[in-house]
């Protein structure tokens, strides 16, 4: 689930680019060599690439794909689902081995999958799920548990006041996203347990920085000087604004006002590493490597995974921050 | 000519119209006119711009409502009121631009708004087969099921009359059908008319090609200035007389504007000079000359060819054959600002479309000329502005409270003259007029024509495109003859008279050497 | 003086729509109004709203021209991405900032001449010509950032969002700069009066020797030029140039200041001012409904509501109606 990507407004420029692009690339992936010895050849239909996590999955399926000696053929949708129907028809065609899908949306996969599992090919489903009666059409589906990265944002943050009174603002995504509502939920049924948190504004900063800025200036200014204790961003870019609008306002964040958000971007490691920021869930974006291992196990022993592997939520910290961001700023 | 066999009894008459009426505000566009159609003929309806054709049709199908008059179709009155209710009578038109849906099939256009349905669907396969047979009845053997955009003008435009014929038309309108189409596309039309005629069908014929009228038509109706000039058998109308009455003048009477002391045809270097000046599918080649302090005058129906002389002149079309020459220097012309740098100037015959910018103020219309000659960054300090504005208003006495009123505001006479002196402003040289007294009342009319010698007396070169034969006569040195998009003659001096202008115009291709 | 009084005059409705806005925001946040001056800077709720509103009044400065044309130019917000994008990966790459930020408007300049040339030359309608660098345009500003959000930490870059001049922030002295330029360019030459000339009625004004050409060319550079403006303020507010998200839609608001500034979309008169309050209307309704603390979902709807009540208000059909409704009360009154 990534979240600079799903409830975007944006797709139709990238929609009517997308069209000769996808065809083009789609052409460059059926003309990829397939000349290795014994590996096995993997379709991967990618939505895009149009924020820095989605680059840093597709750039660690390339690498997953490299060690483990897997031929990986890989075609960008540019956002459309037509393109993604029209590649994994172009791997059934070529006879890949198995067939790595980030649907771009969640239904209209039944017809496509059937002609996979016709052709026995299995099919694993990345970082978002499909709505499907028929569940045997994918092997499984690799994504992170979004309530689950809400709810460890709020746990670590009930932890770090302790029984302290703390006044909470949330940054929300684009009103109207499942992902938005889930890490909603999740974050408010970790800090329901705490009466000594309360949630005191939320408002939407649309997953961008800019927005994010903006709402935090609001929020700075809506509330009595002093009386913000944390602040709660759906995303990281939305932090990096807050925190930005948390510094001209003349305070510090990191200190004066905690910050938690969610997604793990290599910006805000370096906030934290910075002072900046406390923590971030990171959205691990290391689907394709899990999916591959996945499937080699499959091929060995013939034991169907379980449907819905879930990627760890896992909680950084600055004591790490640095390290972490020499280490992820090649990646995105 | 295919005149039906001379009737015992007269035929019956399907469409009667008295006295219609219709007001605009300041104008009457049409005032009190008949019309009498009867079962089997082709009726020319004639004019010139403004005489009301368009109006007279518009209130017989319903697009405008009447101010006074009545309708009867077989001695039944009718209103109507819109569309579908002359349809509903027995109306129909088709007008010269189709008026059809490009997109649909040919059949869709046929049966739109009334398709053959089967449960509640539209019955495709019908429809495409009941069109197909209309077709074949208007000698078209075509797939209804192409789209229209598929076929050729001429063709949309035989789908087009098919369809209306086939709403159960009593009375067919054809405004200027054949504007688009080609000498054998022309042929196929009429001979599809003169089937439709004999089949018991009215038919009116709206055109400008007076070759056609006496091709086609039994009688003719003129229109002028809003009002009915007359109804005459087409056999029994001479084409001088029909140039007469369409132009508002006898072509024996003499001219009650007295003409000006004949002085000789101006000589010496002129201003201007035009040799065999022409672009193809515009107008053919023709030579002016126009000569500081004089006046060359057009003179032609609408259509000929008048006043496309004038846009080869002012830049608006570039010329692709023949000079100009100006100041004894070639030049070519590739639009109006190149004109302008020459001095030109030109007030087009559609004020409202091509004069005046509604929605500026008097005073803006008056000095966007020189503002524009001046460019953008030399801007006429406000002071200027009003200055010249006041100053025009005054002198050409434009009848406003103040100068930064609305254009729009002004009566016809006064927007003319306020476009006007958006040009005296830019001191020209030249000024090219088309229609200047068009739809202007009788006393700007006289004023405007005072102004125009007066501005000649003064030295300014002057052409004049204009219907008003008498005023042509009464101001020109030359009058440049335009008939079916060339010049038909070039009269000078004493030859000018009305008469012999009106003779120029009417004279038919067999005598078109002579002219 | 009389000038300034008549143009007061011409701008009372949207005034009145302004203050009305402005007594939202106290209504919501008591002592909104208050000014302070703090390290050579004023702050407050005003100065808020001039400085979140500086990107949309840039946009709305460059738009008015074009609507007066009877055009409209929808690749604003996709300029905006573009220039500041190559302004970020100009620093970023050792540029010197002057010359990254001038590389930044040639951009604006190169894109408003691209859509000039269509509409002027091609004779594409605007609405077409223009989306096809709304489309286009956001994935060269991907292919310049890579996809990422390219951040840079060059001072100077960051001072044309945050740095202060006069104790105002720099975006609301270079927003109100370029109106006040603007409105000088088209008031004190004749592109005003060629460009309404144009927009009303463009055959009249060829016959008259307006090189409507070139005006109708002028306008949309002058108008990518705005919005590269715009677009160097955003980028230098988040110190990142993000491709995906700058300036996203800002089009639609620049066009709704301008129709609330009171210029027509059929051409015309237009006017500089007034479509810069127009966009100021616009933001402080915007900051109202952030501070109002209201659930996020209603933001849309709210700002939608306002919109529509706004321009019924404004259309020509409402006017009558309401002067009968006053009138009707009135003659309540005095019967009362």
């Amino acid at each position: 689930m990534d979240m600079k990507t799903l409830p975007r407004r944006r797709t139709l420029s990238r929609r009517i680019l997308g069209i000769g692009a996808a065809v083009f690339l789609g052409g460059l992936a059926a003309g990829c060599d397939s000349g290795d010895k014994k590996g096995l050849t993997v379709g991967f239909s990618q939505i895009g690439s149009e924020s820095g996590w989605r680059a840093a999955e597709t750039k660690l399926a390339r690498q997953g794909a490299e060690q483990r000696g897997i031929t990986l053929k890989f075609s960008d949708a540019q956002q459309r689902q037509e393109n993604q129907i029209k590649a994994v028809r172009s791997f059934i065609a070529q006879g890949v081995d198995a067939i790595l899908l980030a649907p771009v949306v969640s239904s209209g996969w039944d017809e496509v999958l059937g002609e996979a599992k016709a052709a026995n090919i299995p099919v694993i489903l990345l970082d978002r799920q499909i709505d499907t009666p028929n569940v045997d059409l994918y092997l499984t589906a690799v994504t992170s548990d979004t309530i689950e990265e809400g709810r460890v944002a709020g746990r670590w943050l009930a932890g770090k006041v302790q029984g302290r009174d703390c006044r909470i603002v949330e940054i929300q995504g684009t009103v109207g996203a499942s992902l938005v509502a889930n890490r909603k939920k999740g974050f408010e049924e970790a800090i329901a347990t705490a009466p000594n948190l309360h949630l005191v504004r939320t408002q939407s900063g649309e997953f961008t920085r800019a927005k994010g800025k903006e709402v935090m200036e609001g929020f700075l200014k809506a509330e009595a000087p002093g009386s913000i204790c944390a602040v709660y961003a759906h995303n990281d870019d939305m932090m990096i604004g807050a925190i930005q609008a948390i510094k001209e306002a003349g305070l510090k964040p990191g200190t004066d006002i905690l910050t938690v958000s969610i997604d793990g971007v290599p910006d805000i490691f370096k906030a934290m590493a910075d002072g900046d920021a406390n923590a971030t869930v990171e959205l691990a974006p290391d689907m394709a490597p899990r999916a591959y291992d996945i499937l080699l196990a499959y091929r060995k022993d013939h034991a169907p995974p379980p449907k819905w592997v879930q990627t760890p939520s896992k909680l950084y910290e600055p004591d790490t921050a640095a390290a972490e961001y020499a280490r992820r700023k090649d990646l995105y | 000519m295919a005149s039906p066999e001379t009737p015992v009894t007269p035929p019956p008459v399907v469409l009667a119209a008295r006295g219609l009426t219709r007001q605009y505000p300041g104008v009457r566009a049409l005032d009190g006119v008949d019309l009498t159609l009867r079962a089997g003929e082709i009726h020319a309806l004639l004019g010139e711009n403004g005489a009301g054709k368009s109006t007279l049709i518009n209130l017989l199908t319903g697009a405008q409502p009447r101010n006074g008059g009545t309708i009867t179709v077989d001695g039944v009155e009718i209103d109507p009121d819109g569309p579908g209710g002359a349809v509903r009578a027995g109306i129909a038109a088709v007008y010269q631009e189709i008026t059809l849906l490009p997109n649909l099939s040919v059949a869709q256009n046929l049966y739109l708004g009334r398709e053959p349905t089967r449960w509640g669907l539209v019955h495709r396969a019908r429809m495409n087969r009941d069109g197909a047979a209309l077709l074949r009845r208007f000698g078209l053997t075509i797939d209804a099921s192409r789209p229209l955009s598929d076929f050729s003008t001429a063709v949309q435009q035989l789908i087009a009359i098919a369809r209306a014929v086939d709403l159960s038309a009593k009375v067919l309108i054809l405004d200027e059908p054949t504007a688009s189409l080609d000498t054998a596309e022309v042929q196929t039309l009429f001979t599809l008319l003169r089937t439709l005629r004999d089949q018991g069908l009215a038919i009116v014929f709206v055109t400008h090609f007076l070759d056609q009228v006496y091709a086609l038509t039994d009688r003719i109706t003129v229109l002028r200035n809003g009002r009915l000039v007359g109804e005459r058998l087409t056999a029994e109308l001479p084409r001088l007389e029909l140039v007469a009455m369409m132009l508002g003048k006898a072509p024996t009477a003499e001219s009650h504007l007295g003409r000006r002391p004949a002085t000789a045809a101006p000589s010496g270097t002129p201003l201007v000079r035009a040799q065999g000046l022409g672009r193809r599918r515009l107008v053919g080649a023709f030579d002016a000359e126009l000569h500081a302090g004089a006046v060359l005058g057009a003179a032609g129906l609408l259509g000929s060819g008048r006043t496309e002389t004038a846009l080869l002149l002012f830049g608006v079309e570039t010329a692709d054959q023949g000079e100009l020459i100006v100041d004894g220097k070639t030049v070519t012309l590739r639009s109006p600002r190149d004109a302008i740098r020459l001095g030109f100037g030109f007030c087009p015959e559609d004020r409202k479309l091509d004069g005046i910018v509604a929605g500026l103020s008097i005073r803006e219309n008056i000095v966007l000329a020189l503002q524009a000659k001046r460019g953008w960054w030399r801007r006429l300090p406000p002071a200027r502005q009003r200055e010249l504005a006041d100053h025009y208003i005054k002198l050409l006495d434009i009848r406003t409270p103040d100068a930064e009123k609305p254009i729009q505001l002004l009566s016809g006479g006064n927007q003319q003259k306020a476009l006007l002196a958006r040009w005296l402003a830019t001191d020209p040289r030249l000024l090219i007029l088309d229609e200047p007294t068009r739809g202007i009342d009788v006393g700007a009319h006289a004023e405007i024509v005072r102004l125009l010698e007066d501005l000649r007396d003064r030295g300014m070169a002057l052409y004049v495109i204009s219907s008003e034969i008498e005023e042509v006569a009464a101001y020109s040195d030359r009058v440049l003859v335009m008939r079916d998009r060339a010049p038909a003659g070039l009269l000078e001096g004493d030859t000018i008279t009305p008469a012999a202008i009106v003779n120029a115009i009417a004279a038919d291709h067999q005598t078109k050497g002579a002219a | 003086m009389s000038a300034v009084i008549q143009r007061l005059k011409a701008a009372r409705p949207q005034l009145a729509l302004l203050a009305l806005a402005l007594l939202v925001n106290v209504f919501v946040a008591p002592g909104f109004l208050d000014l302070r001056m703090q390290d050579g800077r004023l702050f407050g709720g005003l100065i808020d709203i001039l400085n979140r509103g500086a990107p949309v009044m840039l946009l709305a400065v460059g738009m008015a021209p074009v609507i007066a044309t009877r055009g409209i130019d929808l690749s604003v917000g996709v300029i905006m991405a573009i220039a500041g994008a190559v302004a970020a990966a100009g620093v970023n790459a050792g540029l010197a900032w002057p010359l990254a930020i001038l590389a930044a408007l040639a951009t604006g300049l190169v894109c408003g001449l691209w859509n000039g040339l269509l509409v002027a030359v091609f004779r594409l309608q605007p609405i077409v010509a223009t989306l096809i660098l709304m489309v286009a345009g956001r994935g060269v500003a991907q292919l310049i950032t890579e996809g990422r959000i390219l951040t840079f930490t060059e001072p100077h870059l960051i001072a044309v969002a945050g740095g202060t001049l006069a104790a105002l922030p720099l975006p609301v002295v270079l927003a109100l700069l370029a109106a006040g330029l603007t409105g000088l360019l088209v008031r004190a030459t004749a592109l005003g009066l060629f460009v309404e000339a144009v927009g009303t009625n463009p055959r009249s004004s060829r016959l008259a020797g307006v090189h409507t050409g070139l005006v109708l060319g002028a306008v949309y550079v002058w108008s990518g030029l705005m919005a590269a403006l715009a677009g160097l303020i955003a980028t230098a507010d988040i110190k990142g140039a993000d491709a995906n998200n700058a300036g996203l839609w800002l089009e639609l608001d620049a066009i709704l200041a301008v129709v609330i500034g009171g210029t027509s979309l059929y051409g015309g008169r237009f006017s500089i001012g007034r479509s810069v309050l127009g966009a100021l209307v616009l933001q402080a309704m915007r900051t109202a409904i952030l501070r109002a603390g209201l659930p996020p979902e209603l933001n849309l709807v709210l700002m939608a509501l306002v919109v529509a009540a706004v321009l019924t208000q404004q259309s020509p059909a409402f006017q009558p109606l309401a002067a009968r409704l006053m009138a009707r009360l009135k003659n309540k009154e005095a019967r009362v």
